[in-house]
């Protein structure tokens, strides 16, 4: 017999409800002095939670390896040229941070949603869509910011300065497109027929969109101040 | 009757298509067990290499039959070029330290017994898990491609130092599209890595059940959340270096490449990099690497000997503080490779201090596997006859290392077979044997059927005997200036070392030969091996609870319950001298 | 009874189990560790391969900075060597008396338990690292802390896929500048020079073999020409590597007049194994007939 168990709903804070269990002694009696009944719930719950740090983890070890490499070369050659950073990139740092505030919105309202409040499913449909356009409008933005550079006529060759510029924003770039991938899935699951977004995948995705942003706001720092 | 809880969500129902079954396979045995396939096709390949490579040195002129089928070019008339013998020696190492010593300690075992170990139904992330093995077998794919390339395989080692790596095909035959193939190929492998570290670090620490708290998971499984951690992390950094070596050997950057070089009469168009950068980006990943290849092998010799030994280790904390302490230690020694290497010799001392250090709790886990045994009633099976084997090489291994981490002796011991010697032991012998070990142990309940114990010891034997006459030689070879990497021995002072090789050489094909006993044993076990019973060694950890092979949902859709620490040795029971970890009897004095 | 092992595979009845086969496995296996790690120590102890006259001795240290390197090696060598061996023979000691013990015997814990471990690891390797250390760390200044003499010969080195070459700077005391753009072996302009233009190039000397006078310091600065290589002299204690880009040198005094073998240990290409150069300590006046001759050659 089949027991079908309902995804936890969002925004839910109650533990789960006294669950049924055959022979022995109460529940309480099988909990060993620090252990913890956190395996039983939901696995996916805390599973996604702990995995997005994890990743999030070997990703910024990997901008530090870029940032080492960047340091070591301004100091091996002599043909550090100082690169203006296009403009447009600065605006393309306000669109993604815009992004991170229409996806908090649309964070909230799915949480409403699912809560069964008053609020109907095109809400956060909206916002998402919004964090979407604006996550793709950054990725267009990088990409004209990556057009001026070449009308300079600095390509990924021209020297190192410009090679850490194409390589810093387009690795951050596909890593952004990763997560417009994310949004989608959250979207998909948002409008499917039985609604199955759980809290954890919503929030996943969210720190991992938040932590483009920081992180973008870092390579932008390193970029302002070294090349 | 262990106690039924909720049953948490199905990650996914059970398989009914071949291809869903045995192909794309969300479950983490299955998974496992194809890690495991791709190692031994792997380690298979990379031994012929070394076969190669030997009767190479000690007969360079003698023509092999069927090289020149491989490589028309590398081994005309069946006679290997220098370059071609720098090309298998590349493959050699990468395949090894890659695919075979990342993969069977660690994503396979691990893979096959982390969630069942810590009484999960599966992986936190089955699709990743599922996704890692068959991007780890397209980066497989990509490196074997490079023997089929005009050029042939890269020529400048697993370590790939710039400016020979760099450059492209002006530094050498196999230095073109081989190269950038082993490239993408281990920058593919990093992917495929990071979503198996992330999967393993997950697991660990959310799925675990009822019970088993930290300190009661197996030191196995210790070791392999401990790896996870220190892969997640290496290998986020090798990740940049391969793509900025790719970058430079493609797209024209100069990330390792300085002005100025001539290069095959050709002035190279690049500036300004550095190719120390590249060594210090490659060790930092290299370093931790080697212990990613070694912690596993120390978890699963742990967990098997404690179980021949019918009784705990002296202390099970003070052996997982230890791996976690060589763990943390891995980042900070990665120097200890670049003594001579041109960095700033003030480096050099800082980089030997730490890893003189390491020394520590690699010396108290040695003590404590050797003081366990006293006063144990051991057991003899090839399972525990390959742990003894580990704790004997990686002694040997270690001891040597210890010269190597003094920079003053590393300026006469850098790049002679005495850093070969080293490393072989340690990697080569005592984490294969790690990975023997676990096989010979774990084949009933991965397979259902038991393995020839005889032929398993016998295999020991001749491998135990055959592996120190092939490596113990190399160090004093070492200790004579013999330099490695050499594709023959040519000058005044090696020619004399000769008779050396050749003996190393004999040595090396017999225990080669002596690996077929294995391949036979693991093959004919399979299909023909006597039916193998739940717990054949009457061993405490959760996959022993199971039928051999358990079922595709591991615990049947119930959560185990777990009552004590994994090793419940020695105790009166109603079993006989252990207890099951599930099992809520108390142990009796 | 149907050919399914049960789960006591140690019963008595299993041949693997009964006390006699398990002890003798335990005995073979200590007899065979204790044989290895024993004659491990031999060709250690005699420096020769077994019955053979193949030396694995370090060749005799012409240098004057080697001394502590060597000295240290051999230090390190008896305290590895004594750990090797105790470990080893323990671990087979261990193994033979566990693997007789009978299944209803009481488990004895090694007195000190863990406790007693961590201390001896702590205390040894301590002992050891603080020893070796602290020697080494003189060893290595001796090579890299101490700047060379002014007054040192100043010879410059430049390796390429697969030869060192050697260019000392002449009568003018000064080396020309090397032009990476006019290098042409073919010319057997190895460095670049430009004598037409340059004036302090045109009294150079550049050579194939790297004469030295004994008993006299040596500044060999180095450079790579394209990818990595290593300078390696077995006798004088010294190994350096090339880096592309990089302007590195190492000092050192030879105090042995004779022929030794400079090879390439850094992986460096198809030619590898086969890059080489001889150094050659002279005595003085010898030195001067060499270099003379040499700028005859030029």
């Amino acid at each position: 017999m089949a027991t079908v168990v309902q995804p936890p709903e969002l925004g839910h804070q109650d533990p789960p409800p006294e669950k049924q269990h055959s022979g022995g002694a109460g529940f309480g009696n099988f909990v060993p002095s620090g252990g913890t009944l956190k395996a039983l719930d939901d696995s996916s719950q805390e599973a996604t939670r702990t995995g997005i740090w994890v990743g999030l983890a070997a990703i910024t070890m990997s901008f530090a390896a870029f940032t080492s490499a960047l340091l070591v070369r301004q100091t091996t050659g002599t043909d550090w040229r100082h690169l203006t950073v296009p403009p447009i990139v600065f605006l393309n740092t306000v669109v993604l941070l815009a992004s991170s505030v229409a996806l908090e919105i649309a964070r909230r309202r799915v949480a409403a949603f699912a809560r069964k409040q008053r609020v109907d499913r095109a809400v956060p449909l909206r916002w998402l869509a919004a964090t979407l356009a604006l996550g793709l409008l950054f990725v267009a933005g990088q990409y004209a910011a990556w057009a001026k550079l070449r009308a300079e006529g600095l390509y990924l060759a021209s020297n190192p300065n410009s090679s850490f510029f194409y390589v810093l924003t387009a690795v951050h770039a596909l890593h952004v497109l990763g997560g417009l991938g994310g949004l989608l899935r959250v979207v998909a699951k948002l409008r499917a027929p039985v609604f199955c977004l759980r809290r954890s995948t919503m929030d996943a995705t969210a720190y991992y969109w938040h932590f483009m942003g920081i992180l973008w706001l870092y390579i932008l720092f390193v970029m302002w101040i070294k090349l | 009757m262990s106690e039924t809880s909720v049953s948490a969500v199905q990650h996914h129902a059970p398989p009914t298509s071949f291809i869903r079954k045995h192909v794309f396979s969300l479950d983490h045995k299955v998974i496992g067990k194809q890690y495991y396939a791709l190692a031994l096709v792997a380690v298979f390949i990379g031994m012929v290499l070394s076969w190669l490579m030997r009767i190479h040195l000690v007969w360079p002129n003698v023509p092999i039959p069927g090289l020149s089928l491989l490589s028309k070019s590398g081994a005309p008339g069946g006679v290997m070029t220098p370059e071609y013998y720098l090309s298998l020696l590349t493959m050699h190492g990468t395949l090894m330290v890659f695919f075979v010593l990342t993969n069977a300690p660690f994503a396979a075992f691990g893979n096959y017994f982390l969630p069942i170990q810590i009484g999960a139904e599966d992986m936190a992330f089955p699709r990743f898990n599922m996704m890692s093995f068959w991007i780890t077998f397209v980066a497989f794919c990509i490196l074997i491609a490079a023997f089929f390339v005009p050029d042939g395989p890269p020529i400048s080692g697993w370590t790939a130092y710039a400016t020979l790596s760099a450059v492209g095909s002006d530094s050498g035959p196999g230095e073109g599209l081989g190269q950038t193939l082993w490239a993408l190929s281990i920058f593919v492998f990093c992917i495929a890595s990071l979503l198996g570290a992330l999967n393993f670090i997950a697991t660990t620490l959310d799925l675990r059940t009822k019970g088993m708290t930290l300190s009661r998971m197996p030191i196995c499984t210790w070791a392999w959340f401990i790896t996870s951690c220190i892969a997640l992390l290496a290998f986020a950094v090798l990740m940049p270096a391969c793509l900025l070596l790719i970058l430079d050997r493609v797209a024209g950057t100069s990330f390792f490449i300085p002005a100025g070089l001539v290069i095959s009469d050709h002035l190279q168009p690049h500036s300004g990099g550095s190719p120390l950068l590249w060594q210090h980006l490659f060790w930092f990943f290299g370093h931790p690497e080697v212990y990613i290849a070694i912690l596993p092998a120390m978890g699963i010799v742990s967990h098997i000997l404690i179980n021949s030994m019918r009784r705990p280790l002296l202390s099970h904390k003070v052996i997982i503080y230890c791996m976690m302490g060589i763990g943390f230690l891995s980042y900070m020694v990665w120097g200890h490779h670049m003594f001579v290497s041109g960095m700033n010799p003030f480096s050099s001392l800082v980089f030997s201090f730490p890893t003189l250090m390491i020394t520590i709790p690699a010396t108290i886990m040695t003590l404590i596997w050797l003081g366990s045994i006293y006063g144990s009633k051991l057991r003899i099976t090839a399972a525990s006859l390959f742990a003894l084997g580990f704790l004997s090489m990686f002694v040997s291994g270690g001891v040597s290392g210890f010269f190597l981490a003094q920079p003053s002796i590393d300026i006469y011991l850098h790049a002679t077979y005495f850093v070969v010697g080293h490393f072989h032991m340690v990697m080569g012998v005592a984490a294969i044997f790690g990975v023997f070990a676990g096989t010979y142990f774990w084949f009933p309940k991965m397979t259902g059927h038991m393995m020839n114990d005889s032929l398993g010891r016998l295999h020991f034997w001749l491998t135990f005997i055959g592996t120190y006459c092939i490596f113990m030689p190399f160090h004093y070879l070492g200790l004579a200036g013999n330099v490695r990497r050499y594709s023959a021995f040519v000058d005044d002072f090696l020619v004399p070392l000769i008779p050396v090789h050749r003996f190393i050489t004999f040595a090396a094909l017999f225990t080669g030969a002596a690996q077929l006993i294995f391949l036979y044993n693991l093959i004919q076990s399979r299909f023909r091996g006597a039916p193998a019973p739940a717990n054949p060694w009457e061993c405490t950890s959760l996959e022993w609870t199971m039928p051999s092979p358990p079922p595709f949902d591991n615990f049947g859709g119930k959560h185990p319950v777990v009552y004590h620490d994994p090793y419940q040795y020695g105790v009166k029971s109603s079993t006989g001298d252990y207890l099951m970890q599930d099992s809520p009897e108390e142990a009796g004095a | 009874m149907d050919g399914r092992i049960s789960p006591a595979v140690f019963l008595p009845e299993n041949p693997v189990s009964s006390g006699k086969m398990r002890g003798r496995m335990g005995r073979l296996f200590a007899i065979v560790v204790t044989v290895i790690a024993l004659a491990s120590a031999v060709p250690i102890i005699t420096h020769h391969w077994f019955w053979s006259d193949i030396s694995f001795a370090p060749p005799e240290d012409i240098s004057t900075h080697g001394h502590a390197i060597d000295d240290q090696l051999s230090d390190t060598m008896v305290e590895a060597g004594l750990s090797f061996l105790a470990a080893q023979i323990l671990l087979g000691l261990f193994v033979w008396k566990s693997a007789e013990r009978k299944s209803t015997d009481a488990i004895k814990t090694f007195p000190g338990g863990a406790r007693i471990m961590v201390i001896a690891a702590l205390v040894l390797v301590g002992t050891e690292i603080l020893a070796l250390g602290v020697l080494g760390q003189k060893a290595w200044a001796n090579v890299y802390f101490k700047p060379a003499a002014p007054d040192a010969l100043q010879i410059q080195t430049q390796a390429g896929q697969f030869a060192f070459y050697f260019r000392y700077p002449g009568a003018d005391g000064k080396f020309g500048t090397p032009h990476p753009d006019k290098i042409d072996e073919g010319n057997s302009n190895f460095f670049g020079l430009d004598p037409a233009n340059d004036v302090e190039s045109r009294d150079d000397i550049v050579t194939g073999e790297l004469a030295i006078p004994v008993d006299r310091e040596v500044h060999l600065m180095m450079h790579s020409k394209d990818v990595g290589h290593s300078f390696y002299v077995r006798e004088l204690r010294i190994q350096q590597d090339f880096v592309p880009g990089l302007d590195l040198s190492v000092h050192f005094t030879a105090t042995k007049v004779g022929k030794y073998e400079i090879v390439c240990t850094q992986l460096c290409g198809l030619g590898h194994y086969n890059m080489k150069a001889y150094l050659n300590v002279l005595s003085q006046a010898d030195f001067d007939a060499w270099m003379k001759q040499k700028a005859s050659e030029q």
